[in-house]
């Protein structure tokens, strides 16, 4: 089997009082084990409305995702979420909050065991000193290093990450994409990640699949990341191909937003990002 | 001469130390960047400069006067804006017009506000709350608020750090226009070092907390007006953002925790939870890697 995750004519569409809004249309995507594939688009293009509907906690309007030989129906921990804000519960230590998932999917191992494996996963990424901290104790780049030791926990089948350095500043998301990639290097587990940041998937992805704009989201073009693994980034930017693609994406993205822009006097800004997916009024005022 | 000079600045908490040694000097007219990461004492650094707090050790001077005080003579744009949510674009920008130049008369401010908010493009939305602006729109309130006092310095805080990355672009671009109209002293603090790379002509790293200190200061040689696409064939680019990017991250390399116990990963597999427990067979303990066969089936 060559597939491991099988995307087949996903729709996706919502009704409204104005009749049906169609977020994603026929988007096809195949993901080889290992593979780690990056989406790419726009904020409110559809790219987290294909990754919820990947996780199960979207419905499905039609078509169908197949992960291992098996239909996907539902969410369940054999897909390891990693969130743009970590979502971790605030009464528990960082410790407790990734033993919630290990003791379901490990229930018959011994409690010393599932210890183990929380203490192994967040010592990797980087929490040894702070894993009995609750999360008002940490800063929003170490909460997401929770978050990624979390997914792993799980030995999930697929990682799916949906822009999970969205929130931070550039430098912490450096350091985060390199305790990513050292985590995933170790297994090479296959992992489909939303992104609008064209470095960052550079860095990681072996391949990156630019999404038209939506509405009726598709996939737009598809580019293979030719960088030998294991990557490091100082070899990364010196790359002599590595500018020549990031300008390509760039372009890709640039000229997706200028058709999408109306051509008003008033230079209006993309709605933020927290309306992504939903169904919004603009008021115009005329010039 | 430098125009905006500091000498040995520190800078302490109780006992965190946030800035220690710092040295700066701005020219007249001149447009420089500081990069460095979230926590690093960016906005210290800043508030130092704008006179809202005092320095422990060190001077800091603008045009051979002692920073002792906040002042008109300084322009800040906030990474939060800070607009009055009861007032207008229009009475927004007034107010700090008015305390800096009580004596004009109501035409000749009405008539300066205007101007600046035609500047950043917002004539449209003169009459309009903060409320009713985008993240964006509301920053180039504050842009033009700054930049009506007409200060002697602009001290911008992570102005574009709020912003999605598409507005982002299109407001960099603003500033990057405005500068070279008004060709006043900017001082830019930023998390992005591709945003330093863009608008500034001097970009100084600031090294990782805590004692943060300024690294070497690399000259943008690049020429303007500078285009973001373009920009990514220039050699210099390249050099610049691999030089501020890899000076910040061996800034923060040693910080690593340190283990003091062997860590065991158990070769366990996780069980699958969508079968109902009776597919257990009455298995209580959990399937260990090594004991997984591969068996070949013919179909």
């Amino acid at each position: 089997m060559s597939h491991y995750l099988a995307i087949d004519n996903l729709t996706k569409i919502y009704p409204t009082p104005k009749g049906p809004a169609i977020i994603v249309k026929d988007f096809n995507l195949r993901i080889k084990k290992g593979e780690f594939v990056c989406l790419i688009g726009h904020s409110g293009c559809g790219k987290s409305t294909v990754l919820s509907m990947v996780a199960g906690l979207n419905d499905i309007t039609s078509g169908g995702i197949i992960l291992a030989g098996k239909e996907l129906v539902g969410p369940g921990p054999d897909r390891g979420i990693v969130f743009q804000s970590p979502c971790l519960l605030p009464w528990l230590t960082a410790f407790e909050n990734v033993m919630l998932g290990i003791d379901q999917v490990f229930f018959t191992a011994d409690k010393s065991e599932r210890r183990q494996i929380a203490e192994y996963y967040l010592s990797v990424v980087g929490l040894a000193d702070a894993m009995h901290k609750r999360p008002a104790e940490l800063s929003q780049g170490m909460r997401q290093r929770v978050g990624i030791a979390r997914a792993f926990a799980l030995s999930p089948k697929m990682l799916l990450l949906d822009e999970p350095f969205g929130m931070l500043d550039s430098l912490t998301r450096f350091e985060l994409q390199q305790v990513l990639i050292d985590l995933w290097s170790k297994d090479h587990k296959t992992a489909l990640m939303v992104t609008h940041d064209v470095d960052e998937a550079l860095f990681l992805a072996d391949r990156i699949v630019m999404m038209t704009n939506g509405p009726e989201a598709e996939v737009g073009d598809i580019l293979e990341v030719p960088f030998p693994r294991p990557r490091d980034r100082k070899a990364v930017l010196e790359d002599r191909d590595y500018y020549r693609l990031r300008e390509y994406l760039i372009t890709f993205l640039e000229e997706r937003a200028h058709h999408k822009r109306p051509k008003e006097k008033l230079d209006l800004p993309p709605p933020p990002s927290s309306t992504r997916g939903k169904a919004m009024k603009v008021l115009l005022t005329p010039v | 001469m430098p125009y905006l000079e500091l000498k040995n600045v520190s800078k302490s908490f109780g006992v965190s130390h946030v800035l220690k040694d710092i040295n700066l000097s701005v020219d007249k007219g001149e447009f420089v960047a500081i990069v460095g990461f979230s926590g690093a004492g960016k906005t210290t650094l800043i508030s130092l400069i704008a006179g809202l707090l005092k320095t422990d050790r060190g001077t800091l001077t603008l045009n051979d006067l002692e920073i002792t005080e906040p002042g008109p003579d300084r322009g800040i744009v906030f990474q939060n804006y800070s607009l009055l949510p009861w007032l207008t674009v229009f009475e927004n920008i007034l107010l700090a017009v008015d305390q800096v130049n009580p004596n004009w008369s109501r035409d000749k401010k009405r008539e300066h506000v205007e101007k600046y908010i035609a500047m950043v493009n917002l004539t449209p939305a003169r009459d309009k709350k903060p409320s009713e602006l985008s993240g964006g729109m509301r920053q180039r309130v504050s842009v033009a608020r700054a930049l009506a006092m007409d200060p002697q310095i602009l001290l911008l805080d992570e102005p574009l750090s709020a912003l999605d990355a598409l507005t982002r672009a299109t407001l960099q671009d603003e500033i990057s226009r405005i500068w070279q109209e008004d060709k006043k002293t900017v001082l830019m603090i930023t998390n992005d070092p591709d945003e330093g790379i863009l608008l500034a002509d001097r970009i100084i790293p600031l090294s990782a907390g805590p004692g943060a200190t300024l690294g070497p200061s690399i000259t943008v040689d690049l020429p303007r007006p500078r285009d973001r696409k373009a920009i990514n064939h220039e050699p210099r680019f390249k050099e610049i953002r691999r030089e501020i990017i890899e000076f910040l991250l061996n800034s923060k390399g040693d910080q690593h925790a340190t283990l003091t116990k062997k860590l065991v990963l158990p070769d366990i597999e996780p069980e699958d939870l969508s079968l109902p427990r009776s597919a257990l067979g009455g298995r209580t303990k959990p399937i260990r890697r090594r004991e997984i066969k591969e068996v070949e089936v013919n179909a």
